[in-house]
C-alpha cells in the first residue's frame, strides 16, 4: 500500500484525489475486486497473450503462410478458426492481427500520454502565456473530429504502422494534455506548493515529486480508455486500406477482405471481428475499474450516503 | 438573455480556432512529400529543366514565401473558391456542395435515432440502478461501443445482398430531392449502423447524468409530496439531466461529420466522407484540403451551436 509513497508533504487536502499513495499491486487488487474490472483484466492478458503467441512462431501456421489447396477451409482441429481465400490460417493472422493492433496502440498512447501529459502539466503551473499558447494550440486540435484528423495525416505521411502510430499520437496528444492540466491547477494553487516554493524547492522536482502523482490517476484511466480508442482507429484505417499494408495480418485489414466472403464463409469475419470487440471491451472494463478504483469518492464518506438515497429510491418506486 | 458580452468572447474564440484550423490545414499539405507540380504531373515532373521547373513554381506561387502563400489562399478560400480537384478538374466548392447536404442527412437521421434510443434506455437503466436491468441496459451499450461500425456495417450490407438482394452502389443512388421514399430506404441503414455508437454514448452520459440528479433533494421533496413517478422522471429528472445530454450529442453530431467516411465508403453512399476518402486515395490533394477544412468549419459551428443552447435550455450556465 505505501511502497511508493511521495514525502509526507504532498498531502494535497483541499484538492487533487490522493492516489499517488498507492502501489501498482494495490491498485490492481483492486481493479480486481470489482466485477468488470475483474472480466476487463483476464480479457486483456488472454488478449497479450494471443498476441505474443501469434508472432512467436509456435503456432503451427504461419500468418502469411498460403496453402491454396486449403482455401475457404472452415475452422477444423488442423486450422482452428478456418482459412481464407489465399487458404492462411484466420487463427495465425487473428492473433498477429491482435499484436500488430496492440503494437500501434500501445506505442501512441504512450507517446501521446508523455507529449499530452508534459504539455497540460506545464501549461497548467507555469500559467500566464505558456497556458494561452497550450491551451490555443488543443482547442485548433480539437476542432478536427478524431478520425478526420488522424485520415488527414497519415494520407500526407503516408500508409504503415509508424505513421498510424504517428497520427494516434497528434490526435491523442491534446487531449491528455487537457486531462493532466485540470488537476494541474488546483495542485498548482495549493499551499504546499506555494511553500515549496518559498523554501527554493526547484521547479522541476516540485512538479517530479508533487504535481505528478497528482495527475497521475485521471491520466492512468484515460489511458486505458484511449487505448481502446487506438485499436479502433488502427483497425478503421487499416480496414480503408491506409494502415497495415497487406500482406501483414491486420484485424481491420481482415475484416474488409472478409466483406465479399461473409456469406459463404463467416469464419473469415467472426474472428477478426471478435477480437477487435474483445480487446475493446477488455479496455473499457478495465477503464472504468481502474476509475472507480482511483475515485476518491469510493473511499471517503460520500459513499454511504448515495448508497443509502439508492435505498430510499428503492423502497418508494 | 444570452449575454452580449459572453457571445462576443465566444465567437471571437471560436473564429481564433478557425484561423488555426486553416493554419493546420495548410500546413499538413505542405508536409505532403512533393508540391503541386509533381502532384498534377506524377513522374513526369522529375524530366522538367531548372527553368521548367522555377516558372511553373512562379505560376503556382511556389516561390513566394510561406506566410504569402498562406494568406492568398486563405484569400481565396473566405471568397469561396476552394480550389480545383487536380483528378476532375472541376471546382472543389461544387464538388463539396453536391456532397455535403448526404452527409448532413446522413449525420441527422443517425443523430436522431441515436439521442432518441439512448436517452430512453438511459432512463430506462438509472430507473433502478445496480438492478438486472441496469445492468442489461449497461452491458449493451458497451456492446453497442465495442462493435466498430465498419464491422457492424459490412455485416448489414452483407445481410442486405443475401436477404433483400440490395447491393448499394453509387451509381443507384437517389437523392433526397428526386424521392424521399427512395431515399430514405437507402439512408435508413448507414444511419441505423452510425446510430448503434451514437445511442450507446448517450445512454452512457443520460444514465449517469439521471442516477445523479435522482439523488438531488428536489427530487425527494417531488416524491415526498407524491408526484406521480412518471412526471418526476420526465419534469424533474430529464430536465435537469439535458445539459450533459445535449453536449454529448452535439460532440458526436461534430464527430459524425467525419465520422462518416468509413461508412458512407461501405454503403457507397456519394457524401463528404466518400469524397474524401477518393480524394486521398488519389493523391488529389487540393480536394483533400478543403474537404478536411469544410468538415473542421462544421465541427467548430456545431459546437458554438451547443454551447448556445445549453445556455438557452440551463439558465444556471449563463451566470458563468
Amino acid at each position: 500500500m505505501s511502497t511508493s509513497a511521495p514525502p509526507p508533504i504532498a498531502e494535497p487536502v483541499e484538492s487533487g484525489p490522493p492516489t499517488g499513495r498507492r502501489s501498482p499491486t494495490a491498485l490492481l487488487r483492486r481493479v480486481w475486486r470489482d466485477p468488470g474490472g475483474r472480466i476487463g483484466i483476464v480479457l486483456m492478458v488472454l488478449m497479450i497473450l494471443l498476441a505474443l503467441l501469434g508472432v512467436s512462431g509456435l503456432l503451427p501456421h504461419g500468418p502469411i503462410d498460403q496453402a491454396p489447396q486449403d482455401r475457404l477451409q472452415g475452422p477444423s482441429g488442423r486450422y482452428w478458426f478456418g482459412t481464407d481465400q489465399f487458404g492462411r490460417d484466420i487463427a495465425a493472422r487473428t492473433f498477429a492481427g491482435i499484436f500488430t493492433s496492440l503494437r500501434v496502440s500501445v506505442v501512441s498512447v504512450l507517446a501521446a500520454a508523455v507529449i499530452g501529459t508534459f504539455l497540460g502539466v506545464l501549461a497548467g503551473f507555469l500559467g500566464g502565456w505558456v497556458d494561452q499558447v497550450i491551451g490555443r494550440l488543443i482547442d485548433i486540435l480539437f476542432a478536427f473530429p478524431a478520425i478526420l484528423l488522424a485520415l488527414a495525416l497519415v494520407s500526407a505521411l503516408g500508409s504503415g504502422w509508424v505513421n498510424t502510430a504517428i497520427a494516434i499520437t497528434v490526435v491523442y496528444a491534446p487531449i491528455f494534455a487537457r486531462v493532466a492540466r485540470g488537476p494541474t491547477l488546483s495542485v498548482a494553487g495549493s499551499e504546499y506548493i506555494r511553500a515549496g516554493r518559498v523554501l527554493g524547492i526547484p521547479t522541476s522536482r516540485l512538479l517530479l515529486r508533487h504535481v505528478l502523482p497528482n495527475v497521475a490517476a485521471p491520466i492512468v484511466v484515460q489511458v486505458t480508455l484511449a487505448l481502446s480508442w487506438a485499436i479502433l482507429t488502427e483497425s478503421a484505417l487499416s480496414f480503408l486500406g491506409l494502415g497495415t499494408q497487406a500482406p501483414d495480418a491486420s484485424l481491420g485489414l481482415m475484416v474488409s477482405d472478409a466483406r465479399n466472403l461473409v456469406s459463404t464463409a463467416w469464419w473469415t469475419l467472426v474472428f477478426p471481428a471478435a477480437a477487435i470487440v474483445l480487446l475493446v471491451i477488455g479496455l473499457n472494463l478495465l477503464g472504468d475499474g481502474l476509475r472507480s478504483a482511483l475515485d476518491p469518492r469510493q473511499t471517503s464518506g460520500t459513499r454511504p450516503r448515495r448508497q443509502r438515497l439508492t435505498g430510499t429510491r428503492g423502497r418508494t418506486s | 438573455m444570452i449575454g452580449l458580452r459572453w457571445a462576443a468572447v465566444r465567437f471571437g474564440g471560436a473564429l481564433l480556432t478557425l484561423f488555426g484550423v486553416a493554419v493546420v490545414v495548410f500546413l499538413v499539405l505542405r508536409v505532403i512529400p512533393g508540391d503541386a507540380i509533381t502532384a498534377s504531373m506524377g513522374i513526369e515532373s522529375g524530366t522538367l529543366t531548372e527553368v521548367q521547373r522555377a516558372s511553373l513554381e512562379h505560376y503556382y506561387g511556389l516561390d513566394k514565401p510561406l506566410v504569402v502563400q498562406f494568406f492568398s489562399w486563405l484569400g481565396q478560400v473566405l471568397t469561396g473558391n476552394l480550389g480545383v480537384s487536380l483528378i476532375s478538374g472541376q471546382s472543389a466548392a461544387s464538388l463539396i456542395g453536391a456532397a455535403l447536404p448526404i452527409t448532413v442527412e446522413l449525420a441527422v437521421l443517425a443523430a436522431v435515432i441515436g439521442t432518441a434510443a439512448g436517452v430512453l434506455l438511459g432512463m430506462f437503466a438509472a430507473s433502478a440502478p445496480g438492478r438486472w436491468r441496469d445492468g442489461t441496459a449497461q452491458t449493451v451499450a458497451l456492446l453497442g461501443l465495442a462493435v466498430p461500425e465498419f464491422v457492424l456495417g459490412a455485416v448489414v450490407v452483407a445481410a442486405l445482398a443475401s436477404y433483400f438482394g440490395y447491393f448499394p452502389d453509387t451509381g443507384t443512388f437517389v437523392p433526397l430531392t428526386s424521392s424521399v421514399t427512395g431515399n430514405l430506404s437507402q439512408m435508413i441503414y448507414p444511419a441505423l449502423v452510425l446510430a448503434v455508437g451514437f445511442a450507446a454514448n448517450v445512454m452512457r452520459t443520460t444514465r449517469s447524468a439521471a442516477v445523479e440528479v435522482a439523488d438531488a433533494d428536489f427530487v425527494r421533496t417531488a416524491r415526498g409530496k407524491g408526484v406521480p413517478a412518471g412526471r418526476i422522471r420526465s419534469r424533474h429528472i430529464l430536465r435537469n439531466a439535458s445539459v450533459p445530454i445535449v453536449t454529448i450529442t452535439g460532440i458526436q453530431f461534430g464527430y459524425l461529420l467525419g465520422g462518416t467516411v468509413i461508412i458512407e465508403q461501405i454503403f457507397a453512399l456519394p457524401g463528404l466522407g466518400r469524397l474524401l476518402f477518393t480524394s486521398i486515395e488519389n493523391r488529389d490533394y487540393p480536394l483533400v484540403q478543403s474537404s478536411v477544412l469544410v468538415v473542421a468549419v462544421g465541427f467548430v459551428v456545431v459546437n458554438l451551436l451547443v454551447d448556445l443552447l445549453y445556455r438557452v435550455i440551463d439558465p444556471r450556465t449563463r451566470a458563468a
